[in-house]
């Protein structure tokens, strides 16, 4: 069993792209749906959901303001799961609530190397 | 007058409080000789009292007693002369002193409970120790609880007791720094012993409900104080509560469980529910959102009797919630339960299949009870499955009673 990283994208940024508080809530129902079946299956590693404000730093001391500012879709929230193999992990992705909005993605990578405290 | 009942009731609520002041002035290692002093205590009041009858207040007469041996055993012993003298802590008091006043006896039960808690010792050994010194069971009791023998559970609190002495454990709250981590070792063992009373397969009714009610008393003395009076307490206390109302509908007149579905709601106790009720708000204080939380809160849904969708939804997203923080498979499958409730059978049997629980009896009654009314071979079978798996009688009769529910006509 591997671990692989879900990243989701979306617009964060564009005023009018923002759902109203009763779509959020509804998006925040199937997205805990959409995990609790992960977790449910004990393969729900951890996760995070990430504020919509950052700085991005760059190269020569170049620090603007992010998430990511030169395209629309930014890094929303990320969850590691664990899978058999891509296959499965795509599977999981697949389900992902927010692939239902246009321009949205799903990136899925394999977490290969671990940092740990020593 | 008749003493019979009197003194194990005391030994119940008074030994307990003994021990806690005595070990807390001897110093951990000295457990040993707290327990045999509060024992011998008892053992006196009986002799004395069967002859003189009872005194006017026999819960002073039994903390002067034990305050006069406590003074002799410190007196005689060399131990304590040569080695727990020199390191006694609060010097200033004269080294006969035994505090035996209210607010000594919460602050010692306090650090007591946290001192028996201890990551040292395995859980079970932490609930033996706590039945023992935190809720003063007697050993016969404690086996009964865990269906094993006196000697099992002598054993198994003396390793606890050698540990614990090794661990040099001392007697006291713990530092604000150590305090989350070593206040949530407290909690999981409260909530074993509660789980041990509300799940066992004891036949002992009346002991399982004093199990309950012992891991609410403790969890209570928690909320007492104001160092451990944090969200998560509050969450526990709440949960215990909303389980416990349900404590006379869960178990019909033959001792039998009452699924549920079945149970007779004019039953439940509505004082607790407005107890829970009033722990959960509580525990919504502070940015702190523990597995107590969550479980209290699809607790407290369970006591809302409407089978409404409002109902099953929260309880789907707060199991989706718990999973996060908490993962079992008892989770896993009444999260699956809930889903039924929520997006109907077929979903919930797609998401069933996915769960590796095949090995539970409560798997495949899940899926029984899913494929129901919708393919009742598939029912069948999976009912069959979790006879087979399941460990008790009432168990077995539960799953016989499903199956004979199911209208099966043999396919050609």
């Amino acid at each position: 069993m591997d671990e692989y990283l879900l990243l989701m994208r979306l617009d964060i940024l564009t005023k009018e792209a923002q759902p109203s508080p009763e779509q959020l809530e509804v998006y925040m129902k199937q997205y805990y749906d959409w995990v609790g079946g992960i977790a449910a299956q004990n393969k729900f590693v951890g996760g995070k959901g990430l504020s919509t404000e950052g700085k991005v730093l760059k190269f020569n001391n170049v620090m603007t303001d992010g998430p990511y500012a030169e395209i629309k879709e930014s890094l929303a929230g990320f969850i590691i799961i664990k899978a058999r193999d891509f296959d499965e992990a795509v599977s999981f992705a697949r389900e992902c609530p927010i692939l239902k909005g246009e321009g949205n993605t799903v990136e899925v990578r394999k977490v290969v190397t671990e940092h740990h405290n020593c | 007058m008749n003493e019979g009942p009197l003194i194990p009731h005391l030994f119940r609520t008074e030994y307990r409080k003994i021990v806690a002041v005595l070990c807390k002035r001897f110093g951990f290692e000295q457990i040993a000789t707290a327990e045999d002093i509060a024992s011998d205590t008892f053992l006196t009041a009986a002799q004395t009292w069967g002859l003189k009858g009872i005194p006017p207040n026999p819960a002073a007469w039994l903390y002067n007693v034990a305050k006069n041996k406590a003074k002799n055993h410190l007196q005689r012993n060399q131990v304590f002369a040569s080695r727990v003298a020199p390191v006694l802590k609060d010097q200033a008091i004269a080294t006969d002193e035994i505090d035996l006043s209210p607010q000594n006896i919460n602050d010692s039960q306090l650090q007591m409970m946290f001192a028996v808690c201890h990551p040292a010792i395995p859980v079970e050994a932490q609930i033996g120790l706590s039945l023992r010194i935190l809720c003063g069971f007697g050993i016969d009791e404690i086996a009964n609880a865990f269906l094993t023998s006196k000697e099992t559970i002598n054993k198994r609190l003396f390793r606890a007791r050698e540990k614990l002495r090794e661990a040099k454990v001392h007697i006291g709250l713990p530092a604000p720094a150590e305090m989350e981590e070593r206040l949530s070792a407290v909690l999981a063992t409260i909530y074993l012993l509660f789980n041990e009373g509300y799940y066992s397969i004891s036949q002992n009714r009346t002991l399982r409900s004093e199990l309950c009610f012992e891991a609410m008393r403790l969890c209570t003395m928690l909320v007492e104080n104001e160092s451990t009076n944090q969200p998560s307490v509050n969450a526990l206390l709440a949960l215990m509560c909303f389980h416990a109302s349900r404590f006379d509908a869960r178990v019909n007149e033959q001792g039998g469980p009452v699924l549920y579905e079945e149970q007779d709601t004019s039953l439940w106790n509505t004082d607790l529910i407005s107890k829970g009720g009033y722990f959960l708000h509580r525990a919504s204080g502070g940015r702190q959102l523990s597995r107590y939380h969550l479980e209290a809160g699809i607790a407290y849904w369970n006591t809302q009797p409407a089978d409404a969708r409002e109902k099953w939804e929260h309880i789907l997203q707060l199991y989706n919630q718990l999973l996060l923080v908490a993962y079992s498979p008892m989770a896993a499958l009444n999260r699956t339960y809930a889903l039924s409730k929520v997006c109907g059978k077929q979903a919930a049997i797609a998401a069933a299949e996915k769960l590796d629980l095949a090995d539970h009896h409560f798997y495949h009654l899940l899926l029984g009870e899913l494929y129901t009314g919708i393919d009742q071979p598939k029912a069948l079978q999976h009912f069959q499955q979790a006879l087979l798996r399941a460990k008790t009688d009432a168990d077995r009769r539960a799953i016989q009673q499903k199956m004979n529910g199911l209208d099966t006509t043999p396919e050609v």
